[in-house]
């Protein structure tokens, strides 16, 4: 129990998949403008991630290494991730519409959103147990959310701000990201 | 004629550079500009790729339905990924340890499928061929540049290679080379580019 909550400590803080690990900075820098989108990517990524880690997981102990083909994994992977992307839609449109109608504009850009196939490759590349691929699929969007929406909420004060002109929108904001991959730099000590 | 197909290929390198102007494949340009030799590999890796899908993907433009066309582009993207994977692996295997996960993340980096989207689909091959190399050289320049500051001032060296230019009482400002300094210099080039115009 004790190795898993490390696990997750390492995920949401340690190595927080964003700030950290440079994965997911075009929806971080896109949807970070409002709180309300960024808490809707952050549900969609989570939701979607948990899935595609188990889907991946099972294709690649299932299917490629039985067949000892897995330099096809980045087309297998990514495949799988669209495939499952687009269910999903299609799911909540049909059973589910008020979640739908939260989440469902967020869906296609998770499919080009690199933090959810770079953590099925760590997931594969860490040769991680089926269970410990479900912990850090959920757990790696969680430090995802949590930087997004912090970082959404300093961008609201940002727009407040008179920022030089050359600086504004994304420069102003990958210095931010700066500070706040700062702040998270101090855990670095701890797993 | 030639004219226009030298326009394609000339505006990768300025007016629409990526990842300044076009701010796609911001994951690599944070990660991988560490050392110019991690930068330098990366841009010439995407530009293969590029290169390679806007060609294919600008031949099949006709037999790609419009519903499905999105499926297709990542099948071909991916396909040229695989092929860079494989040639770095057999001949830069050093790089390729170094450049980890990166690599097979080209598929995401959005600029191979934004290129397909918004220019092969609708251009002939030689045009998206021009299309392909401008940008990637582009976005191969600009991470050099941004990896040489990066390694030079952060670490030291050039290449891995120590230099000796900043005198011997020189102290790396290690920061540079640290995930906060990635994103506080790209910013501050982004910055610089702004300041610089559109021209």
């Amino acid at each position: 129990m004790g190795d898993y909550i490390g696990l997750i400590i390492s995920c949401i803080f340690v190595n927080n998949i964003l700030l950290m690990q440079y994965l997911g900075n075009c929806p971080f820098l896109g949807v970070s403008k409002k709180m309300e989108t960024a808490v809707g990517m952050t549900g969609g990524v989570i939701f979607v991630l948990v899935m595609a880690g188990a889907a991946t997981w099972l294709v690649e102990y299932a299917l490629l290494k039985p067949f000892d083909v897995q330099y096809l994994r980045t087309l297998a992977f990514i495949l799988v991730i669209a495939t499952l992307v687009q269910f999903v839609e299609m799911y909540l449109k049909k059973s589910i519409p008020t979640l739908y109608a939260g989440l469902g504009i967020y869906l296609p850009l998770i499919t080009t959103n690199c933090a959810v196939l770079g953590v099925c490759f760590i997931n594969i590349n860490e040769e991680y147990s089926f269970v410990q691929t479900l912990v850090s699929s959920f757990a790696y969007p969680a430090g995802f959310g949590l930087a997004l929406i912090l970082f959404a909420a300093v961008r609201e004060r940002i727009l407040l701000a008179r920022v030089p002109k050359p600086l504004r929108e994304t420069s102003i904001g990958l210095v931010t990201a700066g500070m706040m991959s700062l702040a998270f730099y101090a855990f670095k000590g701890m797993a | 004629m030639a004219k226009s197909v030298f326009r394609e290929f000339t505006k990768g390198l300025w007016t629409e550079v990526p990842p300044y102007r076009l701010v796609l494949g911001l994951c690599p340009t944070l990660a991988m500009t560490k050392q110019v030799d991690m930068g330098f590999g990366m841009g010439l890796a995407v530009t293969f790729v590029l290169v390679g899908s806007n060609v294919l993907i600008s031949l099949l433009r006709r037999v790609i339905p419009k519903n499905v066309r999105i499926a297709c582009f990542i099948v071909v993207v991916a396909t040229f990924v695989i092929v860079v994977e494989l040639l770095m692996q057999a001949y830069t295997y050093e790089l390729f340890l170094k450049m980890g996960i990166f690599i097979p993340l080209i598929v995401v980096n959005c600029i191979p499928l934004g290129r397909a989207e918004a220019f092969c689909y609708k251009n002939g091959v030689l045009r998206s061929f021009a299309d392909g190399l401008g940008m990637g050289l582009g976005y191969t320049i600009s991470l050099t540049i941004l990896a040489v500051i990066r390694e030079v001032f952060g670490n030291g060296t050039f290449f891995n290679q120590p230099i000796s230019f900043l005198g011997p009482t020189f102290q790396p400002y290690a920061f540079m080379v640290t995930a906060p300094g990635a994103f506080v210099f790209l910013g501050l080039m982004l910055c610089v580019m702004n300041m610089l115009g559109k021209k």
